[in-house]
């Protein structure tokens, strides 16, 4: 079976860019590319991820300024075109500023940076990012931010719901969807969307942090493994 | 030349964590007649031509595509001519 090849995308004050290159690489043995912000080519990547960090300091707001550097045009093009796309984090933020995803990411209800290990209820299961999520009833994920305090108007929110687009939601370990297992804020307790094409997918937890046994948790894992087993399925 | 003077404010619907902590400071200080602070962005910067209708045309394209984002925050500005 063909594997995809996955090119991290590097702006400047991104911070997981090794941690998912370590994960592809060293645990999947993956082809897998640093692509630098500046450059236009994706060198014939399958899969682009947009890693997380803090992209030009997260100055006016969170992805705003990254969105702008030169490759996110290729970014952009290829998604449009049916390319897969992950955006973790300050990946996700940069989504959303792209315009690939609806909606933004305020502050923190709290105003803290929450740093902890979270559970994610997976509400669809069919997408390329999380079939072998299947079976799964939570994920255990670290999350890590400051401004992961997803809004959108209802308008927005409807089409999401109906079109089944809010992949994870922050849960209890149980799976229950309650106000105490959201960390930050975010309406309907969203943790991860989808774009309506199914391509494109912005998450706020931290998979790459949990993918190497190492560190005593590999659910993460699940969302890498998905991609390599169904992408040319 | 002219110098612009943007003001980037949050939509009302839309929370403002900020705004809301620093307004618990406001009642530890006693302020206990503060309500609704809202923190929002001001920025000024110059734009290099003689033409204010060209001016204005770059300001709002700056503020749509980068300095505002449009599903949460709205935009004024005004611009003033300097030398």
């Amino acid at each position: 079976m063909k594997s995809p090849k996955f090119g991290i995308v590097v702006f400047p004050g991104s911070n997981c860019d090794h941690d998912t290159y370590y994960v592809l690489k060293k645990i999947f043995d993956l082809d897998v590319i640093f692509l630098w912000h500046k450059q236009s080519s994706l060198e014939d990547s399958d899969v682009i991820i947009l890693p997380g960090g803090f992209s030009y300091g997260d100055y006016l707001r969170t992805g705003a300024i990254a969105r702008f550097s030169p490759i996110m045009n290729e970014v952009i093009n290829f998604a449009n075109k049916g390319g897969y796309v992950l955006g973790i984090c300050n990946g996700f933020q940069i989504l959303l500023e792209a315009g690939l995803l609806p909606g933004v990411m305020i502050r923190n209800e709290s105003l803290n940076f929450v740093c902890k290990d979270i559970y994610l209820k997976t509400e669809n299961k069919k997408t390329v990012f999380t079939k072998e999520i299947d079976g799964q009833n939570v994920l255990k994920v670290p999350i890590a931010h400051g401004e992961g305090n997803y809004f959108a108007d209802d308008n927005t929110l409807k089409t999401l719901e109906d079109n089944n687009q809010i992949v994870f939601r922050y849960s209890e370990g149980d799976g229950s969807i309650t106000n105490s297992a959201n960390p930050n804020g975010s309406v309907r307790n969203i943790a991860g969307i989808i774009n309506r094409a199914g391509n494109v997918l912005g998450m706020m937890p931290h998979p790459e942090r949990s993918s190497d046994s190492v560190l005593g948790k590999t659910d993460g894992s699940l969302i890498f493994k998905s991609l390599v087993n169904n992408i040319f399925n | 030349m002219f110098k612009a003077k943007v003001l980037i404010k949050r939509r009302k619907t839309i929370l403002d964590p900020q705004g809301k902590a620093v307004e618990i400071g406001a009642k530890h200080l006693g302020l206990c007649n503060i309500k609704n602070t809202r923190i929002d962005k001001y920025i000024e910067f110059n734009i290099d031509t003689s033409d204010k209708k060209a001016a204005e045309d770059e300001v709002n394209d700056y503020c749509k595509k980068l300095l505002a984002n449009p599903i949460m925050e709205d935009y004024e500005f005004s611009l003033e001519e300097v030398k």
